[in-house]
C-alpha cells in the first residue's frame, strides 16, 4: 500500500496469518472438544470460515490481486446458507430427542 | 470469445439450475401430492441435460469464464455418468418413498441441485468454482440425509454429516487460502505455474495437504471416513443409494483433476500421501466390514474400500491412472446402483429389512434375486470374469506401471481379505435355512435396474470394457 507509514510496529502478512491460524485452530478444537452443545459446534464452524476469510483478504492485499477478496465474499455467502441449513437440521434433531447435547447423538453404533 | 459464446458451453448447467428452480416453484403450488410427477419431471430434465452435455462434448477443451470452467471430454464423460446415475437414483426411490410415506416434492429437486453442484465440480478449473460446486452439492446432500425428519436416526445422520462436512469445507478453504497465497492464483493452470516456479514451497504443500484431506473426506477415504457408516445407516435407503453412487464419482473426478492439473510439478509430494490414503482405505474397508450385521453399514465400508482402490489409480498420477479411475468409477456406479436396488427390494409386509441375516435362504425363496445378489457381490469382490474384476485389474496395472508395486500388492491382499465379507453374504443367501421371504412385488424400476446392472457385470468383459476403455482413455488424455 502506498499510504503505509513506516513505523516500528508494522503489521505484516505474517501477523495476519498467525491470527487466522489461531482462530482456525480454535474453531477446529471447538468442534472436537465440545461435548455439550451442538450450537457451539455451529459457532465453531463459523469461526473457521471467518479465519479463512482473514487469510484470503491478507493474501489478497499482499499479492495486490483482487481474486482473494472475491473468494472471501463467496465464502461469506455460502457460510450464511450453510448456517441456515445447519440450524434447520438442528431443529429437526432437537424435535426428535428434546436435547442437543453431542453425547446424546449415538443412535447408531458399530 | 464473447460472454454469450461462453454461455453456449454452460447450457447443461444453466438448464439444470433453471429447471430445478422451475420445478421448485411448481412444487410449491401443487404440494406433496404431486411429488411423483415432479420426480418424473426431474428424470426428464436429467435426460435433456444428458443430451445437452453430449452435444457439447465434441470439442477437445473449451475454457470459459476466465478459465474457471472447462468443457472437455473428461468433464463430459463424468457428467454423463452423473446424470444417468441420478436418473436411476430418482427412479429407485419412488416406491420406497410412497411406501414409507416420505413423499415430499423437494426430494427430486434436491437431487437435481446436488447434481448441478457435482456438474460444476467436475468442470471446475478454479478454486472458487470448485468450492461453490462442492458446497452446492454438500448443502443439498445434508438435507437429504435428514430427509426423514421424524426419525431419530435420519436426523442424527443429517447432523453428523453436516458437522463433519462443514469441518471438511473449512479445511478445504484453509488449504485453498494457503494455495492462493503461495502460488498467487486460484486458477488450476496458474497454480501449476506458481508451483513449478516456486519449487517445494512449504506453504503451498501445507495448503495442498489441507485440501487433499478435505477432498478425501468428500469421497470418504480413510482416515477421513468416520462419517460414512453412520450416515449410510441412518439416512433413508434411497438417499443412501444416491450417496453411495453419484457423489463419489463427482468427488473422485474432481480429486484427480485438481491434483493432476494444479500440482503436476510436485507429483512426488502428493503421490505418497494419496498412496497411503489408498492403503488405509482398503484396509479399513476390508477389516471393519467383517463384523457388520446391517447391510447398509456393510455397503458403507465396502465403498470406503472401493475408494481405496480408486485412489490407487489416482496416485499413479498419469494418463493410465486417470483412465483406470474413470473405468473403475463407471463400473462402481453401475454395481452400487444394482446392489442398492436389491437392498431396496428387501421388504417384508411389516417393513424394510436391513439385517444381513434376513437374506438367509434367499436362494430357496427367490432364486432370481439370489442370483442377482450373488453376481453383484462377486463383482464387488472383484472375482473374474465379472466387470468388477476388470475395474480392479486396470487399477493394479496403472499402479504397477507407475512404480507403486507395493501398493498394488497390498491392494491384491486387501481385495482377498474383503472377499471374505462379500462371500459371507453369499453364504447366508445360499447355505442358510430360509427365514420369512420378502415381498415378490418390487416394482419395475428396481427389477430393471437390478437386472441390467447384473447383465452389465456378466457381459461387461465382452461388450462394454472395450468401448468404455476407449472413452475413458480419450477423457483422461485431456488432462495431460
Amino acid at each position: 500500500m502506498e499510504t503505509a507509514v513506516e513505523t516500528s510496529m508494522d503489521i505484516a502478512l505474517g501477523h495476519y496469518l498467525v491470527v487466522a491460524a489461531i482462530l482456525f485452530a480454535i474453531g477446529v478444537a471447538g468442534i472436537f472438544l465440545n461435548r455439550k452443545n451442538l450450537i457451539v459446534i455451529l459457532m465453531s464452524i463459523e469461526l473457521m470460515l471467518l479465519a479463512v476469510n482473514i487469510n484470503f483478504v491478507a493474501f489478497s492485499q499482499f499479492l495486490g490481486d483482487l481474486t482473494g477478496q472475491v473468494f472471501a465474499f463467496m465464502i461469506l455467502t455460502v457460510a450464511a446458507a450453510e448456517a441456515a441449513i445447519g440450524l434447520a437440521i438442528l431443529v429437526t434433531f432437537f424435535r426428535n430427542r428434546g436435547d442437543i447435547s453431542v453425547d446424546d447423538a449415538s443412535a447408531m453404533k458399530n | 470469445m464473447t460472454f454469450w459464446d461462453q454461455i453456449d458451453y454452460a447450457y447443461p448447467e444453466i438448464f439444470l439450475a433453471l429447471a430445478a428452480m422451475g420445478l421448485l416453484i411448481l412444487g410449491v403450488f401443487i404440494g406433496d401430492k404431486g411429488s411423483r410427477e415432479i420426480g418424473f419431471g426431474a428424470v426428464g430434465i436429467l435426460i435433456i441435460a444428458t443430451f445437452l452435455t453430449g452435444f457439447n462434448g465434441s470439442a477437445d477443451r473449451v475454457s470459459i469464464f476466465d478459465g474457471a470452467f472447462a468443457i472437455d471430454s473428461y468433464a463430459v464423460f463424468a457428467k454423463c455418468a452423473l446424470y444417468l446415475g441420478a436418473i436411476f437414483a430418482i427412479l429407485l426411490s419412488d416406491r420406497f418413498l410412497v411406501r414409507e410415506k416420505l413423499q415430499r416434492f423437494e426430494y427430486s429437486i434436491l437431487i437435481l441441485l446436488a447434481v448441478l453442484g457435482m456438474s460444476i465440480m467436475v468442470s471446475a478449473t478454479d478454486l472458487i468454482a470448485m468450492y461453490l460446486g462442492i458446497e452446492l452439492q454438500s448443502l443439498a446432500l445434508y438435507i437429504m440425509a435428514a430427509f426423514n425428519r421424524d426419525s431419530r436416526r435420519s436426523t442424527e445422520a443429517g447432523m453428523k454429516y453436516f458437522v463433519l462436512g462443514a469441518l471438511s469445507s473449512g479445511l478445504l478453504l484453509y488449504g485453498a487460502s494457503l494455495v492462493y497465497g503461495f502460488s498467487g492464483a486460484t486458477n488450476f493452470a496458474a497454480i501449476a505455474e506458481g508451483a513449478a516456479a516456486g519449487g517445494n514451497n512449504i506453504g503451498l504443500i501445507f495448503g495442498l495437504v489441507f485440501m487433499v484431506s478435505a477432498l478425501a473426506f468428500k469421497v470418504s477415504a480413510a482416515p477421513f471416513h468416520m462419517w460414512t457408516p453412520d450416515v449410510y445407516e441412518g439416512a433413508p435407503t434411497p438417499v443412501t443409494t444416491f450417496f453411495a453412487s453419484v457423489p463419489k464419482v463427482a468427488g473422485m473426478v474432481l480429486f484427480a483433476r485438481f491434483l493432476v492439473e494444479a500440482f503436476p510439478s510436485i507429483l512426488d509430494q502428493w503421490q505418497g500421501v494419496i498412496a497411503l490414503m489408498a492403503a488405509a482405505s482398503m484396509a479399513v474397508g476390508a477389516y471393519s466390514a467383517m463384523q457388520q450385521t446391517n447391510i447398509k453399514r456393510l455397503m458403507a465400508y465396502s465403498s470406503i474400500g472401493h475408494m481405496g482402490f480408486v485412489l490407487m489409480a489416482v496416485a499413479a498420477g498419469n494418463n493410465e491412472g486417470v483412465s483406470a479411475m474413470l473405468i473403475y468409477m463407471t463400473i462402481y456406479l453401475v454395481m452400487t446402483l444394482g446392489t442398492f436396488a436389491l437392498i431396496l427390494s428387501m421388504r417384508r409386509p411389516e417393513g424394510m429389512s436391513e439385517k444381513i441375516e434376513d437374506l438367509s435362504g434367499l436362494s430357496k425363496s427367490d432364486p432370481a434375486r439370489a442370483f442377482m445378489f450373488t453376481v453383484l457381490f462377486f463383482s464387488l469382490a472383484g472375482i473374474p470374469p465379472l466387470a468388477g474384476f476388470f475395474a480392479k485389474f486396470f487399477v493394479f496395472l496403472a499402479a504397477v506401471n507407475a512404480g507403486l508395486l507395493w501398493l498394488a500388492i497390498f491392494g491384491v491382499l486387501m481385495s482377498a481379505v474383503s472377499a471374505y465379507y462379500y462371500l459371507r453374504v453369499i453364504y447366508f443367501i445360499w447355505f442358510k435355512e430360509p427365514v420369512a421371504s420378502f415381498e415378490k412385488q418390487t416394482g419395475a424400476a428396481i427389477s430393471v435396474t437390478a437386472w441390467s446392472s447384473t447383465l452389465f457385470m456378466v457381459l461387461g468383459l465382452i461388450t462394454l470394457i472395450g468401448p468404455l476403455r476407449l472413452l475413458a482413455e480419450k477423457a483422461a488424455s485431456v488432462l495431460f
